[in-house]
């Protein structure tokens, strides 16, 4: 069998060794059940209507408006609230798109080789042979401006990064004891494949999707920044601070930072659960 | 000597099908951009028959294998097009705009190298120490910080409440006149012509995209410094060297330093390609006459002729600095050295 059926217990224990060792990925950890929490209940929490104008217009924080109003007299705090939940669902969709298709294109590459291979990895070249934001950008503009067409750009370049992981580790695997074990007890290719060798490459890619996710969040927003993807006025971090961007430099700061800040925690806290994730399923990467 | 010409050779050779990738993506991407181009260059006022009249002359009314063809063929002479907005050749246009974006790209990577390796250096000669939380807690921050949102705190910290930084409206203050175009580096021309006031006057427009871009980019050189020097410092010739009695400032510089270079190398490839991308968002929160923002105004019109310019001018950009990257890699490598050493 594969080397991932250690005991869950004695993972667990690990876990949560990890976790009173770096008090840092105990932050992340809460501050993702926050954000989902946001994503979940975010117009349930949110105390304003985020599309409707509910007081005077570019108001500076002050206990009613949390985050201050808008130039439509639009409460910050509630769309900042309320754009959690597109935002995340973005990224989320757009990770879970190029983790399968990364899975996919990379175990076949790293598993049969030969021609299949070539055509997987000189096509992946040429996808990391743009710079990255610049192909999201053509890729929405191409496909038209919609919210899914953000997903499938992001995940496009996304793509390469799971399909080198998952080729690499399928690769190196593919003559190893235990697959020919598995093999001679007669399971079919696809099956040594899927059930054997392919959950080896699960651990660093974890690590992948946590920094990823926060990638995702980023290029999603500086997409609608730009003007592709989420439209206003639907409330998303990116397009706020584009919103705000106009007021900045008459001295209205809330309309841009509080968005911005949200966005950047969000982004902060993938980003610390992908190192602490790293520290949970590489071990060699403890000290 | 004979086996580096032919590594730069193969190196060389792998860059073509790249390359042919690119433009092949390139053309289909940009041919799906929605909305009629013809419509749009013959204007509001234009019935279907000039309309017709436009297509043919763009070629718009042939097949698409038959497009391509052309589209290569315009490449090869280096015809990439008309820009509908502008009205200019898209390759004038791109040459005018580009050494503003390379002269911002370029000083935003020098910034965030100068301050990013040091601080790996120093994270990994400490490790678990406060200095190396610090620097964790430090990149973290920064890559998460988005380009855009960063460049809009410091427009308000620095123009708005400090009143310090010059309004943040494109390369130069209309005071000032333009350098004579010698390398389209503002900072290097002016500097040429001895005209030391356009040279703070550029500089100080430069300032605030460069950080902005800098802190974006300082993350990944950072985190690799800091891993490359640790898998240095604990291989078996360090040991060795520490053994032996030698210096730790001469263990530190010369042995693992230039080790751990390698990596740090490879990665400002992914570092550039972050930091292609983040120049269109700073271009555009500057008002930065890059390609960036030049990109970002295309698309907005659906002139395909310029997206498609810029799109492949950035991808070839890469893929020459990738190439680059590759050999000098090869240049620093110790085991391959120059010097013999």
């Amino acid at each position: 069998m594969s080397d991932t059926s250690a005991p869950t217990n004695r993972f667990l224990a690990h876990t949560l060794f990890v976790m009173r060792q770096n008090p840092v990925t105990m932050l992340a950890f809460g501050l993702l059940g926050f954000l989902i929490l946001c994503a979940v209940f975010g117009p349930a929490l949110a105390p304003y209507d985020p599309l409707a104008s509910e007081g005077a217009i570019l108001q500076p924080p002050s206990a009613a408006h949390w985050f201050g109003t808008d130039q439509l007299g639009r409460d910050v705090f509630s769309r900042v609230i309320v754009a959690t939940r597109l935002d995340l669902v973005i990224s989320v969709g757009a990770v879970a798109l190029s983790f399968v298709a990364g899975s996919i294109l990379g175990s076949i590459a790293g598993y049969w080789g030969g021609w299949y291979d070539a055509v997987v990895s000189r096509g992946l070249d040429i996808i990391m042979a743009f710079p990255l934001f610049v192909l999201a950008m053509g890729i929405v503009a191409a496909l038209g401006n919609t919210v899914e067409n953000v997903i499938y750009a992001t995940a496009v370049i996304n793509t390469p990064f799971y399909a080198r992981v998952v080729r690499a580790e399928v690769n190196i695997r593919r003559e190893a004891g235990f697959v020919q074990a598995a093999k001679l007890a007669g399971n079919s290719d696809l099956r040594v494949l899927a059930l054997h060798i392919f959950p080896n490459a699960l651990p660093p890619m974890m690590v992948q999707v946590s920094l990823n996710l926060g990638w995702a969040v980023l290029n999603a927003a500086g997409l609608s920044f730009i003007g592709l993807g989420v439209r206003p006025p639907t409330p998303e971090w990116g397009i706020m601070v584009a919103e705000g961007a106009g007021f900045i430099i008459s001295g209205e700061w809330w309309l841009a930072l509080f968005p911005g800040l949200w966005l950047m925690l969000a982004v902060f806290t993938f980003n610390l659960l992908g190192d602490g994730l790293r520290d949970i399923v590489d071990p060699k990467q403890r000290r | 000597m004979a086996s580096r010409a032919r590594i730069v050779g193969g190196r060389l050779l792998q860059a073509i099908p790249v390359v042919i990738g690119v433009v092949i993506i390139t053309f289909v991407l940009t041919r799906a951009l929605p909305g009629d181009p013809a419509a749009y260059f013959a204007g509001d006022a234009a019935d279907e028959a000039s309309i017709q009249q436009v297509r043919e002359a763009l070629g718009l009314d042939k097949s698409m294998p038959e497009q391509f063809l052309r589209y290569v063929g315009d490449l090869l002479r280096g015809d990439l097009g008309t820009s509908l907005s502008t009205g200019q050749s898209v390759l004038d246009d791109l040459a005018r705009r580009l050494p503003a974006s390379l002269e911002l790209t370029l000083t935003a990577l020098i910034l965030s190298c100068i301050v990013a390796i040091p601080l790996g250096v120093m994270a990994a000669t400490a490790p678990g120490s406060w200095k190396d939380h610090l620097c964790r807690v430090f990149v973290t921050a920064g890559v998460s910080l988005p380009t855009f949102f960063t460049g809009i705190l410091l427009i308000y910290i620095f123009y708005f409440v400090l009143e310090l930084a010059p309004a943040p409206l494109g390369r130069l203050d209309f005071i000032f006149i333009e350098p004579d175009p010698v390398t389209g580096f503002y900072l290097i021309d002016s500097a040429m012509a001895r005209d030391w006031e356009t040279f703070w006057g550029a500089a100080k427009q430069l300032v605030l995209p460069a950080c902005t871009m800098a802190l974006f980019t300082l993350a990944p050189i950072a985190r690799m410094t800091r891993a490359a020097m640790l898998a240095a410092l604990s291989s078996d010739y360090i040991r060795t060297a520490r053994a032996a009695g030698l210096a730790r400032r001469t263990v530190l510089m010369r042995y693992a330093f230039r080790n751990a270079m390698l990596p740090v190398v490879t990665t400002l490839g992914m570092v550039f390609s972050f930091a292609l991308g983040a120049n269109v968002l700073v271009e555009k929160v500057f008002a930065w006459p890059g390609i960036g923002s030049y990109a970002v105004d295309a698309l907005v019109a659906s002139d395909y002729a310029a997206v498609q310019g810029f799109v492949l001018t950035m991808a070839l950009l890469f893929v020459a600095l990738n190439l680059l990257i590759d050999l000098a890699y090869a240049a620093i490598d110790p085991r391959i050295g120059f010097d013999g050493a």
